[in-house]
């Protein structure tokens, strides 16, 4: 029965992303993506993970790409800008492409990477509860790195201000 | 049979019950609201159809009647499918809400407890977060695919808006979560059997109050489709049914928030002081909220856009911000 619904979520998932990338209409391949996200995130809720499963919705689809629609909008851009820019890195969107492939299959077959079993396995995280299991990930081993992300997003913002601003007294003048 | 399947049909059947009453809710709660602005503003406000004790007890479904035999009108430059999407996107994210809101102590019948919320989540709490954030895409989609600039104005208006208060919004139940220690909104409940936490949290119950109701782009925070100058916003160029279920949504939308900050903050089902726990006591505390919302629509002009913008980001989120951290302090001080 598990495995009916996740055979469901990952065709959503694989068509969403597929319109993602062949649909013209940018507000359309964003809605796409939301499919993507949200269907992701039925698959986070399966491996008995629900707060990566409410994170990736309201990060990802909530707020990240409300802004993606937000900056389409406002810039209305035609269907089909942006086709004849992306000839010329056809050749080498092939190859990576074709390199990437390789890579997921020989990760798939177990070629590159034998799974094993981690210390978070599901008995372990229904015991711990997966909030805790990621709060205190977050402020031990992973303290660093989770700070330093802060000032990153604190540098973009101030810098967006800084041009902001800038635009703003060469239109005075 | 396989328990997950049993699961699936509990749902099912839950699911179906809730989505019935709200429906039926949703359409009484506007004749609720065009009799309390008519009181408010010294008419007589509806009391022809179906006259039971001077109330007009058949105006909802004489509107509904209406609305379906409306002309439904599409645009001729419209984006057609998510033209036709975007309300049900907003019926949809409105109704999803319910599945984790607990509207009754659990129940044993027969030697089966049923649980009285269509799902006992470990995150409800985030799970509402999300599910509001995502409500932003019936409004923004249906003010873009009608090609109208005044749709895209209401829509852009609204990106703008639900984003810069959905911050202060989370914010303000942090203090909540930290006092309780959960993210589950049953548990939530359960721990305000005596002490409601609106006692330990007065601010972050206001802050919430506020952005729920900007959220919900209800007056005085309606720029979205401010009739003065955007003529309906992103709902401009809807009709019939297409229009009543984004009118649906905005009173589905107000049900939650009020079911949400009953919950959160007035301990849900539970009565003051453990009396009596029951679906009566978040049935009433849902009234009187919503009767709030309706009264601040009869008596409080509009904000100007600038003015939404400083009010949410200078003030709500400082406060929100001053909330979050002195619950903090003195949550460490008292050694819990």
């Amino acid at each position: 029965m598990s495995l009916l619904v996740f055979y469901l979520f990952a065709a959503i998932a694989v068509l969403a992303a597929l319109g993602m990338v062949v649909l013209r209409n940018p507000v359309h391949s964003a809605l796409s993506l939301a499919l993507v996200f949200v269907s992701l995130a039925a698959m986070y809720v399966l491996l008995s993970a629900p707060f990566i499963a409410v994170a990736q919705v309201m990060i990802y689809a909530g707020a990240i790409l409300i802004l993606f629609v937000f900056v389409i909008m406002l810039l209305s851009p035609g269907t089909d800008q942006g086709v004849g820019a992306l000839k010329a890195q056809r050749g080498l969107a092939i190859l990576f492409g074709a390199a990437l492939l390789v890579l997921l299959i020989a990760v798939l077959g177990g070629a590159v990477l034998p799974p094993t079993r981690g210390t978070f396995t599901p008995e372990a995280i229904a015991a711990e509860g997966d909030t805790q299991a990621v709060g205190a990930l977050l402020f031990t081993n992973f303290l660093l790195p989770f700070e330093i992300t802060s000032i990153l997003l604190l540098v973009a913002i101030v810098g967006v201000i800084v041009l902001a601003k800038k635009r703003q007294s060469i239109s005075k003048q | 049979m396989d328990p997950l399947a049993l699961v699936i049909i509990e749902a099912l059947i839950k699911s179906i019950v809730v989505i019935i009453v709200l429906l039926t809710g949703f359409a009484y709660l506007t004749l609720m609201e065009r009799m309390v602005v008519a009181r408010i503003q010294v008419r007589v406000g509806p009391n022809r159809v179906g006259r039971v004790f001077g109330i007009a007890a058949l105006q909802p479904i004489a509107d509904a009647i209406k609305m379906i035999f409306k002309e439904d009108f599409i645009p001729a430059n419209a984006d057609k499918l998510i033209y036709v999407l975007a309300p049900g996107i907003a019926v949809g994210t409105a109704l999803l809400a319910w599945a984790v809101i607990p509207l009754n102590p659990p129940l044993t019948i027969f030697g089966y407890t049923i649980n009285f919320e269509i799902a006992n989540v470990n995150v409800a709490v985030l799970y509402l977060l999300a599910i509001g954030s995502l409500s932003i895409y019936g409004i923004v989609l249906g003010g873009w695919s009608a090609n109208n600039k005044y749709s895209l104005l209401g829509a852009l208006r609204s990106t703008a808006q639900m984003v810069s208060y959905e911050v202060s919004l989370g914010l303000s139940l942090v203090g909540v979560l930290m006092v309780s220690g959960t993210l589950s909104l049953t548990q939530i409940v359960q721990q305000q059997s005596m002490i409601w936490n609106v006692v330990w949290q007065p601010l972050g119950f206001v802050i919430y109050l506020v952005c729920a109701l900007a959220e919900i782009n209800r007056v005085p925070f309606d720029l979205p489709e401010a009739e003065t100058e955007l003529v309906a916003g992103y709902q401009t160029e809807y009709s019939s049914l297409k229009f009543a279920l984004f009118y649906m949504a905005e009173y589905i939308n107000m049900l939650t928030i009020s079911a949400i900050a009953s919950t959160v903050f007035l301990g849900g089902y539970q009565g003051p002081f453990g009396i009596l726990p029951g679906v009566h006591w978040l049935l009433i505390k849902m009234l009187i909220f919503i009767f709030i919302f309706m009264w601040i629509r009869g008596t409080l002009p509009r904000f100007r856009y600038d003015q939404l913008m400083r009010f949410g980001w200078q003030v709500l989120l400082p406060l929100a911000l001053a909330n979050t951290f002195v619950t903090a302090v003195v949550l460490v001080l008292l050694g819990k």
